[in-house]
């Protein structure tokens, strides 16, 4: 008896602490907030936001409320996380391999690349990338086509849209080769377990790939035109490109300091994770006859994967989270429109704020479950 | 069960202690501004990151500007010593929760004066010490001579959490002409971009383009256009619900206006002491119990138009002789064609 209350009642009055101190945050606020007229609630977000982004992923004017406004925000800080995740998986994947490569000059490229990238403080590497790097950039009017049709100026990059007519038979198809490669792989490993047949599953879903949206093209009505930048006269001396895309230079800006500056930390995530893997495994798996590439596959990424994982997944967390700095260079992310330009024009600080956390931190746990869900696919499977 | 009973004292005393704050918190209210700035000793002043004639701080650190003027004014009303402030620079992004949340008495940093600011974040405007209006700059080369010139797909610069971003969404929706906003948080920012070309056109307010052209590598080649396109009255800004303070800040404001008014300025306030309007008297401290209704003495005004100076003065020294702008444009007294008038002190 005497133990049980030794044990529980110091963590009942901890808890009751936290609540405590928590309730006495609240209602402090609250006080301070009433003495000082302001009201809390979230009515606001239904409210006319009557303000302008500058790049939306989504329709959005003036007009619409200020909870499409934080879905604009949300989606520009989602798009840029993104393609930053990806560019530097990409780019990461290659620096680490190539740090231990046995030739010296790519070893030590690398191993300067990431020393260099990862010791500048992120937030002058996103001033650099937009004030320095981009404002070299022509003027709309000066610049030259790249692959034709494609113009980098210091106002944006500017690239052909799409237009598609019968997209969703397009999409159809697609869907139809990404079913069939699987059904294939499937069988294909079948047959290698009962039979010892190998076919060359690769080749086959590469051809599928082709096939299956080209014959969308052929019979299912699909066709696509593009629309290409054209250079519009604003006044004498100031030009923009007009139909297209445009992307804006603070988004590029973003992502190429994102990307970089993660890259380094994913480079050394992969060089630890296969320089983890024994050398042992490498020399049993050659002396039972496998070539270089089926050493690779089948024996050291399985096994380096499970040690480079979890370290990305953090990597990829921080990415999200730094990618907030886009604020500083005026890209419309979740914290320049939500809790900039938001926040200041309801003065819903406590609100606004809180939302803005919460959102980080769902966007954060959703990555980790997703990460930690790969990692349990790749672990080792004990029977 | 002794150790208990020494963890249950501690989680007790601390308890005890949190609810000594919360009292205290409670009973922070009704003038304890003025007090805590009497017991701190300066007036802690909220001002903007650098806008030249209105709050700029030099080399060595010397905040300069009307807005500036206005904090050295209650400073000298309440301490005695306009040079007894704390300046912070803000953004605007800042500006508010900072105030609102007790890090500065006074936010003098060209602020808008608008009404769900007043009546809807916990904000009380005291009075206007310059009377402003949005506007665009661009380019002379660019030959734009009017806002009716702009054609769809503009790139504008703006400052990010201004009224100016809704003043623009206002002005070219309701010309049906699409932008492109590109929106910094800091000045020098908006500065840097509309300078490399990022954008077409800078717009905030007209004073503050005046002031900011002069940050551009080549200010001559850069016009406002003659429009206006809001009404901007920026003024000094204090907490909701502290009277007393509200009253001495606009009073503050106030006496410098009604300084210039009577003409009496930083050098012949004193002699103005013997003079016959009564009027003059009352400005002065020689005549009436004016300073008694905030809990001052009653040489609080003369000591702000000795200190700092009427508001001709303070425009001249900080606007006018910088070559912001010369002309005062609505910024004159009422008696002379202006429209700054205020209610008497009396």
């Amino acid at each position: 008896m005497n133990n049980i209350i030794k044990k529980f009642i110091p963590q009942i009055l901890a808890i009751l602490f936290v609540v405590l101190i928590f309730g006495f945050l609240t209602l402090n606020a609250q006080t301070n907030m009433d003495n000082r007229g302001i009201d809390f609630g979230f009515d606001f977000l239904s409210q006319e936001s009557s303000f302008d982004v500058q790049f939306s992923l989504i329709e959005y004017s003036g007009s619409d409320s200020y909870a499409r406004a934080f879905l604009v925000g949300l989606l520009n800080t989602l798009l840029v996380s993104f393609i930053s995740i990806i560019i530097c998986t990409i780019l990461g994947v290659i620096i680490g391999v190539a740090r231990l490569s046995s030739n010296y000059l790519i070893k030590n490229s690398a191993a300067w690349y990431v020393e260099f990238f990862r010791n500048i403080p992120l937030l002058l590497q996103i001033f650099f990338w937009y004030y320095a790097a981009l404002r070299a950039l022509p003027m709309p009017e000066k610049a030259n086509a790249w692959f034709g049709v494609t113009y980098m100026t210091v106002k944006g990059y500017y690239i052909p849209a799409m237009v598609w007519q019968n997209l969703s038979v397009f999409l159809y198809c697609g869907l139809a080769a990404i079913i069939s490669i699987i059904v294939l792989r499937n069988y294909a490993n079948k047959l290698r377990d009962t039979q010892g047949k190998q076919i060359p599953v690769f080749l086959y879903s590469v051809a599928l790939l082709i096939v299956l949206p080209l014959l969308s093209f052929l019979f299912g009505g699909v066709s696509l035109g593009f629309e290409i930048p054209e250079l519009k006269k604003l006044s004498k001396i100031s030009y923009i490109y007009e139909g297209g895309i445009s992307l804006p230079p603070e988004l590029i800006a973003l992502v190429l300091a994102l990307s970089l500056y993660t890259s380094t930390f994913v480079a050394e995530c992969v060089r630890a994770g296969i320089e983890g893997v024994s050398k042992g495994q490498k020399e049993a798996a050659a002396s039972v006859g496998l070539t270089p590439n089926q050493v690779l596959k089948l024996v050291i990424m399985p096994q380096a994967l499970r040690i480079i994982i979890p370290p990305t997944t953090n990597q990829y967390l921080n990415l999200t989270k730094n990618s907030s700095l886009a604020a500083a260079i005026a890209y419309p992310d979740l914290v320049l429109v939500f809790a900039g330009t938001a926040l200041m024009q309801t003065g819903k600080a406590i609100e606004i704020v809180s939302i803005t956390m919460l959102t980080y931190l769902t966007i954060s746990l959703t990555i980790a479950a997703i990460m930690n869900w790969y990692n349990k696919k790749i672990e080792i499977k004990e029977k | 069960m002794f150790k208990i009973i020494k963890q249950l004292a501690s989680v007790v005393a601390m308890f005890a202690v949190l609810f000594a704050f919360s009292t205290e918190a409670m009973a922070a209210k009704k003038s304890k501004t003025l007090e805590n700035t009497k017991k701190r000793g300066f007036v802690r002043c909220g001002v903007s990151q650098g806008l030249p004639g209105f709050s700029n701080a030099d080399e060595s650190g010397n905040w300069t500007g009307i807005d500036v003027d206005v904090c050295r004014a209650v400073a000298a009303a309440t301490l005695g010593d306009a040079t007894k402030v704390k300046f912070t620079p803000l953004s605007a992004k800042e500006r508010f929760t900072a105030l609102t949340s007790g890090e500065i008495d006074i936010l003098s940093r060209n602020t808008t004066w608008t009404l769900s600011r007043d009546a809807d974040i916990g904000l009380t405007f005291v009075g206007v010490n310059f009377y402003d209006g949005q506007g665009f700059m661009v380019r002379k080369g660019s030959g734009i001579a009017s806002t009716s010139e702009f054609k769809n797909g503009t790139s504008v610069c703006t400052n990010l959490g201004t009224t100016t971003e809704l003043n623009m969404r206002d002005f070219f929706d309701s010309r049906g002409i699409s932008y492109e906003p590109v929106v910094f948080e800091k000045a020098d920012e908006v500065v840097a971009a509309y300078d490399a070309g990022r954008c077409d056109t800078y717009t905030t307010d007209k004073s503050g383009l005046a002031a900011q052209r002069t940050k551009l590598s080549a200010p001559d080649d850069h016009v406002v256009l003659p429009e206006t396109i809001s009404k901007e009255p920026l003024g000094p800004v204090v907490r909701q619900g502290d009277s007393v303070w509200e009253d001495i800040v606009r009073w503050s404001l106030n006496t410098m206006i009604e300084a210039e008014e009577y003409g009496v300025n930083s050098s012949n306030a004193d002699m103005m002491k013997t003079s016959n309007n009564p009027a003059i008297k009352r400005l002065v401290g020689a005549e009436g119990e004016l300073g008694a209704a905030f809990g001052l003495d009653n040489e609080w005004n003369l000591r702000i138009i000795k200190q700092v100076g009427n508001y001709g003065e303070s425009y001249k020294r900080n606007i006018a002789d910088t070559g912001i702008l010369p002309d005062r444009g609505p910024n004159e007294l009422w008696t002379k064609g202006g429209i700054l008038y205020v209610p008497p002190a009396r």
